[in-house]
């Protein structure tokens, strides 16, 4: 019966521990925007210097904007407008970044600060979800979007 | 509220129902899983072993899993059989060659556990003979230590991990095995239009698992082995389906094993529970 009760506990705090951990990962500031931001940066030339094979494609833009809302709307806000859990993606940052920088991020995560790797994702939608995001600087967001 | 919300969250999940990639939850979003196998039994009644699992993405490099276990046998019982509290731990920040993630479970269960989530030691088919008023009378705490090996190569993903578990109440010896996996979804690129029946929406594989002795008696012999073909369909919506029939490779082995299993993703599951508590709007 102690060890049923240790063992309770012990997934009690796991749990609490878990949740806390979350919790904290997720408040973002602007400080902790220049963070990530600055990941773009650290990706290796031989990376930054990619060209994206599917360049110039439309279809490739709406499968992107199709798996940015499946997998990055949740944190980036549906336009990429940013939220609580993470940072813009209409800045110069971003926007200004290559498309080798773009996709090395999204294969990568910035894991540290709680953006997962997206390597699950067969390359060819990596490449589509940084055609979509070199549209946004275009894109004016929507009024949805734009009143909150 | 974000577990009410639109589907903004696609599950994409492998269809592995016994290896694991090195991909964790998501951070904040809950998974919620149950499995389900149907396994035939030589010398005892065919079996029903069902588990619900409660994934939960505490950061993006870890991930704490708790597993409920149960079983009923045919012309036997039905019995609640222990619970599993897992956590994976991602141990590189970046991708590299191979993607290591370290995988700690705390089992409680009893010995008419019969969901074969793994087999180690020299886990055999006669051992799920025992009737389960007699196989529930023995417990079980052990410690399971995996190293999930993976990676991803046009577009298939190869996963191997090596497992070994500690027997602590009643204390035995180190029990060792093994589960290799390899998946590809049935589509790379990402179609244009949001849809259910997407080629990209569907991954197949095959897993091979099986034991490896222990540190008394390490090898082969008397150990059982098991091959399964897996596919895997991930919805929009946020649910996968998984099925996987598995074919055991030697005498020791069940002859069959079929499972299949129903998961929902929740996304934003962490913060809605921190404004429960905290009051936040």
């Amino acid at each position: 019966m102690k060890a049923v009760f240790l063992s309770l506990g012990a997934l009690l705090l796991g749990a609490v521990l878990a949740l806390a951990q979350a919790d904290g990962s997720k408040a973002r500031n602007a400080a902790d925007s220049r963070f990530d931001y600055a990941e773009l940066a650290k990706a290796p030339e031989k990376a930054r210097s990619r060209r994206n094979p599917l360049a110039g494609e439309e279809t490739a833009v709406a499968g992107g904007k199709k798996l940015f809302e499946q997998h990055c709307a949740a944190c980036h806000g549906l336009n990429g407008e940013g939220g609580k859990k993470a940072p813009s993606l209409l800045v110069p940052e971003v926007q200004d970044a290559t498309p080798g920088a773009l996709f090395w991020v999204l294969t990568n995560g910035v894991v540290r600060r709680g953006m997962p790797v997206w390597s699950k994702l067969p390359e060819a939608q990596r490449w589509q979800m940084v055609s979509y995001l070199e549209t946004l600087k275009t894109s004016p967001p929507s009024a949805g979007t734009a009143a909150k | 509220m974000a577990l009410a919300g639109p589907s903004r969250l696609q599950a994409q999940e492998s269809p592995y129902i016994v290896t694991y990639d090195h991909y964790l939850e998501e951070p904040g979003n809950l998974e919620v899983e149950y499995f389900s196998t149907l396994g035939t039994q030589r010398g005892g009644h065919d079996f029903h072993a069902g588990w619900l699992e409660l994934e939960y993405g505490a950061t993006a490099w870890w991930t704490t899993e708790l597993y409920l276990d149960g079983q009923s046998t045919f012309h036997d019982s039905t019995v609640f059989t222990g619970f599993r509290w897992e956590n994976r731990f991602r141990l590189l920040q970046r991708e590299h060659f191979i993607n290591p993630v370290l995988y700690i479970e705390y089992e409680q269960i009893s010995e008419a556990d019969k969901i074969v989530k793994e087999v180690e030691g020299h886990d055999v088919e006669a051992d799920h003979a025992v009737p389960n008023a007699e196989a529930r009378q023995g417990h079980n705490h052990e410690l399971e230590l995996k190293l999930l090996l993976s990676k991803n190569f046009k577009g298939w993903n190869v996963a191997v991990n090596p497992l070994a578990t500690k027997p602590l109440l009643p204390s035995g010896p180190w029990e060792f095995g093994y589960a290799v996996g390899a998946s590809r979804p049935l589509a790379l690129k990402a179609s244009a239009q949001k849809c259910n029946f997407c080629r990209e929406n569907f991954s197949a594989g095959v897993e091979m698992y099986g034991d490896l002795g222990d540190t008394i008696s390490p090898g082969l012999h008397e150990t059982s082995h098991y091959l399964a073909p897996a596919a895997a369909w991930n919805l929009p919506s946020g649910w996968t389906f998984r099925v996987s029939p598995g074919f055991g490779l030697n005498d020791n082995s069940h002859r069959l094993l079929i499972r299949w299993g129903v998961s929902r993703e929740f996304t934003g599951f962490g913060e809605t529970v921190s404004k429960l508590f905290r009051g936040r709007q």
